[in-house]
């Protein structure tokens, strides 16, 4: 099972990515989205070292939520900063002491960093043990690690690090 | 009352965009101005999408090529941010912020020469 089908996640979402590339249903392109699904890992299977592993769907349904109400409530404040008054921006490099062990969990953590406006993750420490993340506007540092930690870090860490 | 909606998300859409690049003009450093282009952006593109989406299923058939889109987009802004960040933490560039020791140019930093 394990070598006829290496990782059924990523046929999954290559199917479901064929789907929406050619912007067609039919039954055909479905077979050809799966076939695709299939093949591909097979070709690309030496750049997934570590077989990913989801556990706690509705955990990640309400991750995926969480950031897309962060992006937006960002959005507005990273706007009304831009349009105040930029002197009296309180800019940070702050330290994020990391939690997380495998890649893929550090590199979503980072990429939601980045994602929500207010924060860009600038590096990671080479023992990847800390996260040095930038703030446009920092009130106070440990409040903001702190959220970081509850917002993103904890539910990444059930949902890829609990198997 | 679809087309209303659909030019509030446009004008919406529209206006973060804008605001993102008036950050370039207004923000004073290099890592400040790296949030207007990057993220106020987010929204901006996210609302243009989701009315092309609407539009076109709307008026032609089913339309969810918007959805990789945004797939796309939220892979790539972040990393092209994250490298561009880093880099300008390997130059040295003028920042605002105190930069952190163990990230800028230094005898523990990353902008240490190599042996």
């Amino acid at each position: 099972m394990k070598r006829l089908l290496p990782h059924p996640v990523l046929t999954l979402v290559l199917a479901a990515l064929w789907l929406l590339l050619v912007n067609t249903f039919t039954a055909g392109h479905l077979m050809l989205g799966l076939l695709l699904g299939w093949l591909i890992p097979f070709a690309t299977a030496s750049l997934w070292p570590q077989s990913v592993c989801i556990r706690n769907l509705p955990t990640l349904l309400r991750y995926v939520a969480v950031v897309v109400y962060d992006i937006v409530l960002g959005s507005f404040r990273v706007a009304r900063l831009i349009l105040g008054r930029p002197a009296s921006l309180r800019p940070a490099f702050v330290t994020v002491p990391l939690e997380l062990r495998t890649d893929l969990a550090i590199s979503l953590l980072a990429n939601t960093i980045s994602l929500t406006p207010g924060t860009v993750s600038v590096l990671l420490s080479e023992d990847h043990r800390s996260l040095i993340v930038h703030s446009l506007d920092t009130g106070d540092a440990t409040t903001m690690v702190a959220e970081i930690k509850h917002r993103y870090e904890a539910p990444l860490k059930a949902i890829f690090e609990s198997c | 009352m679809l087309d209303i909606l659909l030019s509030l998300l446009v004008l919406t859409g529209a206006g973060f965009t804008f605001v993102g690049s008036l950050g370039l003009l207004r923000l004073r450093d290099f890592y400040t101005r790296l949030h207007g282009p990057t993220k106020a952006t987010t929204l901006g593109v996210g609302c243009l999408l989701v009315a092309s989406s609407v539009y076109f299923s709307t008026h032609h058939t089913l339309s969810l090529h918007e959805i990789l889109v945004t797939l796309f987009l939220f892979m790539t802004a972040p990393v092209s941010a994250h490298l561009l960040a880093k880099a300008a933490l390997h130059l040295g560039v003028k920042s605002l912020a105190p930069v952190p020791p163990a990230a800028g140019p230094g005898p523990d930093g990353i902008g240490k020469p190599k042996p």
